[in-house]
């Protein structure tokens, strides 16, 4: 028989698993519909506006998002300056300057860490990282920089600056074990040819980062759209206003922790819709975010694959 | 070699160096926190256990004592509603991107199921609200399991592709040389041969699902009774910490980085145990 045989079988499963895996295709989308339709209320009320005015009244039904969006980005940008030298630091040490046997114990246990649930995270933060912060940590930033806008007023502990510490210690394993993987992807073609024109450990690093540099950015972006996403740690150590200031110290609001807290006890259905659409906001911010990162991880390990 | 010649050779081996220690000082400064962080909940968490933890009912408010084992197997309840509706689908999607996954269709798949698993759960939470609890009129542990069954999907589907590619291509073609059909092929060798790494990537999924907070805080809501009914509000090991965490009782606290602890420990060993069996695959080919 030289021509492939058509088997009923074959064709149902081939087409059965094929429906599921568009289940998950259209996941996504469905999604995206869902909180589309459920925010029709403040879409049509408040149009862009939403995104624009900083009055987050549920009682007067007044909905502006600023302060909430200001707090996500934020907190997410500060956790990021915190927490990107430092992984990308990790990375170099794991992938390029650590012996063999120190960089598997190593990887291991940032994988783990990266598994512990956010409202560990949280926990730790109510009860170790806010008491610590007031007692020392602020009222020697105020005392050192008080001419600086970005430590002024009393120590709650709780605010900005909490959710930025935890923020950084939870997207820091993220970013460094990917940036590791990217690292790890070069060839090593690359080092052997530094290496053998006489460049030291760190010289041929500094090619190999060149070369690393859209990987890494793809890492830092996938960090992004995860302290952007984070919500438990972060409602548990923010503090939980809406309001908008330049002191670190003052207590402010993220998207995720506005749904979290606010989502169960919304009573009237503007409010409802103005959280959903919160969520959708978020929703479409963590989908460029990831899908971005996603296409210049892919872009650039791919790259290298084939060599 | 002049002097200067020597002094920039020099001055290369101490920078090298230089960087060496301080990509060594960054490895320290990052990996002190986490694990402060869990060391700490584990000092907490084992001595905040004891039996009464885990089979009495959470006492009235203001009474010490008690335990959470209505959470317990709320938190059961929950990952086992999750399971059961996102595994099938996650299994299926993931032998077809295995299989057949060879076609642009298969690549948007692939890249929106990892876009999928970046979304935050606060967000999958508000979703399974407007679709579940919305039309059903009220919160239910059935709302909190479509709440973990999407966030598991993504997990589960890439996890049973790597998987299933970690088989050889030889058995494929040994089972189709001897003439069984391919859908036979891949049920009755190819799956058989991944299962223990597809389990463990599912115990591990179905792990991390089981410390999720955000999307259960209003699907599921919570409950300080026993409650089984699927209908009902149900009370979880997650939402419970997150209660607790703000309570002004000593003995809620205490209950609080037990229950940590409990999660944790369930999600560390889990991940060991899939670290030890893809690292044997890995090592078979």
């Amino acid at each position: 028989m030289s021509k492939v045989r058509w088997n009923v079988g074959d064709f149902v499963f081939k087409h059965l698993t094929m429906l599921f895996a568009f289940g998950v295709l259209s996941l996504v989308f469905l999604m995206g519909y869902e909180m589309y339709a459920g925010s029709a209320l403040t879409i049509t009320k408040f149009g862009w506006n939403f995104l624009a005015t900083s009055t987050w009244d549920p009682v007067q039904d007044e909905y502006g998002a600023l302060p909430l969006i200001f707090g996500t980005l934020l907190s997410s940008f500060l956790a990021l300056l915190l927490a990107l030298p430092l992984s990308i630091g990790v990375a170099i040490f794991l992938s390029e300057l650590a012996p063999r046997w120190l960089e598997r114990p190593f990887s291991f246990l940032v994988e783990l860490l990266a598994a512990i649930p956010s409202i560990v995270y949280g926990l730790w933060g109510i009860f170790v990282l806010v008491p610590w912060l007031r007692q020392s940590i602020q009222p020697w930033l105020a005392s050192h920089f008080s001419s600086l806008p970005f430590f002024k007023g009393p120590a709650y502990g709780f605010g900005m600056l909490a959710a930025a510490l935890i923020l950084a210690v939870m997207v820091l394993p993220i970013i460094a074990s990917i940036s590791r993987d990217v690292l790890q992807a070069i060839p090593n073609l690359q080092r052997e040819a530094a290496l053998g024109l006489g460049a030291t450990r760190w010289e041929s690093t500094k090619i190999i980062l060149s070369t690393a540099k859209s990987g890494i950015l793809g890492a830092t972006l996938l960090g992004l759209g995860r302290a952007v996403g984070e919500t438990m740690a972060v409602t548990m150590v923010i503090g939980n206003r809406s309001e908008i200031s330049a002191s670190l110290f003052s207590p402010g609001y993220s998207m995720a922790s506005v749904i979290a807290n606010e989502f169960a006890e919304a009573t009237s259905k503007m409010y409802t819709s103005a959280l959903i659409e919160v969520a959708f906001v978020l929703f479409v911010l963590t989908i460029v975010l990831n899908a971005l990162a996603r296409l210049i991880v892919w872009s650039v390990t791919r790259r290298f694959k084939t060599t | 070699m002049t002097t200067n010649e020597k002094l920039y050779f020099f001055w290369r081996k101490t920078k090298n160096n230089a960087m060496l220690v301080f990509s060594m000082a960054c490895l320290l400064v990052a990996v002190t926190p986490l694990v402060l962080i869990f060391s700490y909940t584990l000092l907490q968490g084992i001595s905040a256990l004891n039996l009464d933890f885990f089979i009495q009912m959470p006492k009235p408010v203001g009474e010490t004592g008690g335990g959470m084992a209505n959470a317990i197997v709320g938190t059961g309840i929950l990952i086992g509603l999750g399971a059961l509706i996102g595994l099938p689908v996650g299994i299926m999607a993931g032998i077809y991107l295995a299989e057949y996954g060879d076609n642009p269709f298969a690549a948007a798949t692939r890249f929106l199921a990892d876009v999928l698993s970046g979304i935050p759960s606060i967000v999958v939470g508000v979703v399974a609200y407007i679709i579940v609890v919305l039309p059903m009129k009220h919160f239910s542990a059935f709302a909190g399991g479509v709440a973990l069954a999407i966030l598991m999907i993504p997990t589960v589907t890439r996890t049973t592709e790597e998987m299933i590619r970690l088989v050889p291509q030889s058995y494929r073609e040994a089972g189709l040389a001897i003439g069984i059909p391919r859908w036979k092929t891949t049920l009755r060798i190819i799956l058989p041969t991944a299962l223990k790494g597809i389990t463990t990537g599912i115990l591990l999924a179905i792990a991390r699902a089981a410390g999720e907070t955000a999307p259960l805080l209003f699907t599921a809501l919570g409950n300080r009774f026993w409650s089984t009914a699927i209908d009902q509000p149900i009370g979880s090991l997650t939402v419970f910490i997150y209660d607790y965490s703000k309570a002004p009782f000593e003995d809620w606290i205490r209950q609080a980085w037990g229950a940590a602890f409990v999660l944790i420990a369930l999600i560390f060993i889990l991940s060991v145990i899939f670290r030890i069996v893809t690292r044997s695959r890995y090592a078979e080919h």
